[in-house]
């Protein structure tokens, strides 16, 4: 389900307008992550805490979103774009590409709670597209 | 059986309680055709669903949203046994309408995401959560049925 020109601008729209918020995005996303598939907590056991909105959580949520943010800029090209991010996940996080998924429901969840206006169907589905291309590319070096 | 917490109870309880059907239903099925177009194959009969604008726009499609989701209210009456109150509507869904499961899971990620526009901050993840299992409760009855 490839990108067409359409999605990929509102894509970049739809970035334009959320990403002042790009923290509480990032925080809220993980912490609904970690806190509803516990099973994605198996890749934080070193972290002091995984609560909603911990300190751990909300430094790593941002790193997350900055890598979202990054692959918006690569949108025409995501799977060179994100080469680095992938093979960082690929050799060394190893995390299951299932959680890919996972993590993108609860960012879609997350935009429809603060951006309620701005997550229209047409967003929606360009942004899920989005999301499923970059998951994609960032397991492109797994096997 | 199904272990319940107090919190999940109350939490299901209070979303539906308060929920417009009309809005919801109609949201989340429109949603759903739009973000998955494939979805689209059971509705052959409702004519105009070519864009987004026209999907939303739809009466049928807001009318079926609204049955749906008055089909969640038997869960929400019987939630310590979901599994035999949904037992006809499996059948239903197998043998008379023939549609794939997965496409439950799609709906009600759409539900999910509807539900979260409407109650923005409160739809917390302990809420979500909640809400989230209660759905993969109802998905899990609806496909036992299918053979």
């Amino acid at each position: 389900m490839s990108l067409s020109a359409n999605d990929k601008a509102t894509v970049k729209a739809l970035w334009a307008k959320i990403s002042p918020k790009a923290e509480d995005i990032g925080n809220e996303a993980l912490s609904r992550m970690l806190y509803v598939y516990p099973q994605t907590k198996t890749y934080f056991s070193h972290w002091s805490s995984l609560s909603p909105g911990s300190a751990p959580v909300r430094k790593h949520g941002k790193k997350v979103v900055a890598g979202i943010g990054l692959a918006v800029e690569k949108i025409d090209d995501l799977f060179a774009g994100l080469l680095t991010l992938s093979e960082l996940h690929a050799f060394q996080l190893r995390v299951d590409p299932a959680n890919f998924r996972i993590l993108s429901h609860c960012i879609l969840v997350v935009l429809a709670m603060l951006f309620p206006d701005d997550f229209t169907p047409e967003a929606h589905l360009a942004m899920d597209k989005f999301l499923a291309r970059l998951a994609l590319a960032l397991s492109d070096k797994y096997r | 059986m199904v272990e319940w917490t107090e919190f999940e109870r109350t939490t299901i309880q209070d979303i539906f309680s308060k929920m417009n059907y009309d809005v919801v239903g109609q949201q989340s099925l429109a949603r759903c055709l739009v973000v998955y177009p494939w979805t689209q194959r059971y509705f052959g009969n409702f004519g105009n669903l070519y864009n987004a604008a026209a999907i939303m726009g739809n009466p049928m499609v807001a009318a079926h949203g609204r049955v749906v989701l008055h089909g969640l209210d038997k869960a929400v009456k019987n939630m310590d046994n979901i599994k035999a109150a949904y037992a006809e509507l499996s059948v239903l869904h197998s043998e008379k309408l023939h549609v794939d499961p997965d496409n439950f899971r799609l709906l009600g990620d759409c539900l999910t995401v509807v539900v979260a526009a409407q109650l923005g901050a409160a739809f917390t993840p302990e809420v979500q959560a909640a809400f989230q299992k209660f759905l993969a409760v109802v998905i899990s009855s609806l496909q036992r049925q299918y053979h």
